[in-house]
């Protein structure tokens, strides 16, 4: 294949490090808005994987995931963002910490 | 007039039900009069059946109707009269009814006056049911209602709680014995296919041999039975200790008449016996065991009531020993005069009791012989009787007892040598109690003789005890011809002159002193002997470290549930993973992500661990 060659391997360590960097600011932001833009930077790092593969093999399989995880992120992003207006308005605030109803 | 025997058990049946009814509202010369009048009228109407029966003696069956039917097993609430049952039921009704008269006056305070002639009427009932049943369940069933009487009699001044551990004890220890013989009456049934005495022993003759071992199995279930209920070793520690309830229930349960339904069991099921020898020598050593350690313990006690019960348990120690010998019409007789003489006794020291404010310590007595002329004359006849005096009815039944126990042909001579030493016995010690009680200086002064109620029955059971040796009981039918060979004179002599040695001693020791015994009994072994003999041969010390010790420790245990400890433990178990599982549900979600993150790195790992493995 002609043009830009980049090997396979530097695609999927940028991808891990995109989903590394996702998961970490699951773990450590507090504000849920924050937490759902790490979801999506995740489900982005198992995109470019898919792609990235799927390019390697020639196969169109991985652009055709693709295609479904963008649709589940816009998904995901419509009921988080619903559950985000919710969460404001039942607490007044969107620290997920302070939201805690359930104890023990 | 043998038509109406099934009135017999009827009437006092009635009455007490009626008196268990109306005890809160009937006044109480009514209830006297229910209570004593039932008992004479079946005393009168047992009276009529039998003066019918002598005329014309024809034992005859009478079924009224059928108890159950399960299969071929069709007991019968019917009832079988012949000799021996005529015997018995005029035992009981005739000395139950003296001593139900005695009672009116004995528990004239008494504030359940309604319920002491309930029970008692109770008593004399299930008594006659017992006597009179065809088959072996009915009695069993009389058996159990005498059992029951026993216990609420026992225990019927409730109120001090010494008082209802002796009921519950007199229950519990006749309950084992009861456990053995509904064990026999099972097996009976089994092998025989009936449980109607008279069927039952015809085909127990066709079907067993002398000396097979289901009949020695049977026997020995059924004397277990027997020796529960008629107090002999080793089931006989509860007689002493029933002696907690009234002395007129004393009377007429624990000497005259509950206590020799096993003596009637054993005859009546003499067919049985006469299959199984062994189990008859068993029943002579048992019985001759019983009335040399009761013996010996009776000398050593110092409650009145004590030494009488202990002189029960030997006195059918003797009805054993003669049944076991083979020599039924003697026991039986001695079963009757006994009932005579004993329940004399014991209506004398309930009057004494009664007159010198509830005491019943012997040493505390004496002198009461000028004040209470007829108790002294009840208790002189009785113990004459008792120690089977010369002329005495007592006289005429042990004599028989001792001379046909000779001339058993395996032990003969031993047992009847045993059985002399408890007459010898017998003797010292009754006449210790009158020697005692009667004469001496007075230390008490009784409030005053016995009331006409009282003083009747006592003078009536002198003349009984007198006289009842020339009675002649019409039990030739029932049982097998005794052999009439006849023992040497000199045994006879003998066995005559024990008992009068026997006076002779008591009263030099009790009443002259001129022989001291102070000396023998002071001594390391004579006092050691004392306090064993006094303990009842320490018999229920053993039964205490056997049997109630371990029991009660055990439940000590078990009312903790340590079985359920274990189910106990898995549930804690689940409770402790539970508390660690609700710890982690904290709500707060960013824990969860890295939890989650954590197990999904180890779980990759793992995988990737295994997977370059396995290449």
């Amino acid at each position: 294949m002609e043009g830009l060659n980049i090997p396979l391997n530097h695609i999927l360590l940028v991808s891990t490090l995109l989903f590394s960097i996702g998961m970490l600011g699951l773990m450590i932001r507090r504000n849920i808005i924050f937490i759902l833009m790490s979801l999506e930077v995740m489900l982005n790092a198992a995109a470019l994987a898919f792609v990235a593969a799927g390019a390697h093999w020639g196969q169109p399989d991985g652009q055709i995931i693709f295609m479904l995880i963008l649709t589940v992120a816009a998904a995901e992003v419509a009921v988080g963002l619903g559950l985000v207006l919710q969460v404001q308005r039942r607490f007044k605030t969107l620290d997920m910490d302070s939201a805690n109803r359930m104890r023990g | 007039m043998g038509d109406m025997i099934w009135l017999v058990p009827l009437i006092p049946m009635l009455s007490s039900i009626l008196l268990m009814l109306g005890s809160g509202s009937l006044p109480r010369v009514i209830i006297g009069l229910l209570g004593v009048c039932s008992v004479g009228a079946a005393a009168v109407l047992t009276l009529l059946v039998g003066l019918d029966f002598l005329a014309n003696p024809q034992p005859f069956q009478m079924t009224l109707w059928t108890w159950m039917q399960v299969g071929n097993f069709s007991p019968g609430i019917a009832f079988y009269f012949d000799g021996l049952t005529l015997v018995m039921m005029s035992v009981i009704t005739g000395v139950g009814f003296l001593i139900h008269l005695f009672s009116t006056e004995f528990m004239e305070e008494d504030v359940s006056y309604a319920r002491y002639f309930a029970y008692l009427n109770m008593f004399v009932a299930a008594m006659l049911v017992l006597v009179m049943a065809d088959n072996l369940l009915l009695l069993y069933l009389g058996w159990e209602g005498v059992g029951v009487c026993s216990y609420l009699l026992v225990g019927f001044w409730y109120q001090n709680s010494a008082n209802g551990q002796a009921a519950r004890k007199a229950f519990v220890v006749t309950r084992i014995g009861d456990t053995a013989m509904a064990l026999g009456l099972l097996l009976l049934f089994t092998q025989l296919g009936t449980l109607d005495i008279q069927a039952m022993m015809g085909v127990a003759n066709e079907q067993w041999q002398v000396g097979d071992t289901l009949p020695l199995i049977a026997c020995l279930l059924l004397l277990g039975g027997a020796v529960g209920k008629s107090a002999q070793l080793p089931l006989h520690t509860w007689l002493p200790d029933a002696m907690a309830g009234p002395t007129p229930v004393s009377a007429l349960i624990h000497a005259a008449t509950m206590v020799t339904a096993g003596v009637y069991l054993i005859a009546r099921t003499n067919g049985l016996f006469l299959l199984a020898p062994t189990a008859m020598m068993i029943v002579a050593l048992i019985g001759l065991a019983t009335s040399l350690m009761a013996a010996f313990t009776a000398l050593m006690q110092s409650d009145i009531k004590r030494i009488l019960a202990y002189s029960t348990i030997s006195q059918i120690g003797y009805m054993f020993l003669a049944l076991g010998v083979g020599a039924w019409t003697a026991g039986i007789f001695h079963l009757m005069t006994h009932a005579f003489f004993k329940a004399l006794l014991f209506l004398g020291s309930g009057a004494i009791i009664h007159y010198l404010h509830h005491e019943h310590d012997i040493f505390k007595m004496g002198g009461l012989r000028s004040k209470m002329p007829v108790t002294f004359w009840s208790f002189m006849i009785g113990s004459a009787a008792l120690a089977a005096l010369p002329m005495t009815s007592g006289f005429f039944s042990k004599d028989q007892i001792l001379l046909q126990a000779y001339l058993q042909p395996d032990a003969g001579p031993w047992l009847w040598l045993g059985g002399l030493l408890g007459a010898l016995l017998t003797a010292i010690y009754s006449f210790r109690l009158v020697f005692v009680v009667f004469f001496g200086e007075a230390k008490t002064q009784p409030d005053g003789d016995t009331g006409w109620r009282m003083a009747l029955p006592l003078v009536v059971l002198c003349g009984l005890a007198m006289v009842g040796g020339y009675f002649i009981i019409p039990v030739a039918e029932v049982f097998p011809v005794a052999s009439g060979e006849h023992p040497a004179n000199w045994v006879e002599y003998v066995s005559i002159s024990v008992p009068l040695m026997g006076l002779l001693l008591s009263y030099l020791i009790f009443h002259s002193g001129q022989l001291n015994v102070d000396k023998l009994v002071n001594s390391s072994l004579g006092q050691w002997l004392r306090r064993f003999w006094h303990s009842g041969w320490g018999i229920d010390w053993l039964y205490d470290r056997i049997f109630v010790r371990p029991y009660y420790r055990l439940s000590g245990i078990m009312v903790n549930e340590p079985i359920d400890a274990i189910y106990g433990l898995i549930v804690a178990i689940n409770q402790t993973f539970n508390h660690w599982l609700a710890e982690s549900q904290t709500g707060r979600m960013r824990w969860y992500i890295a939890s989650m993150v954590f197990g999904l790195i180890l779980v990759l790992t793992l995988a990737l661990q295994i997977s370059a493995e396995a290449l």
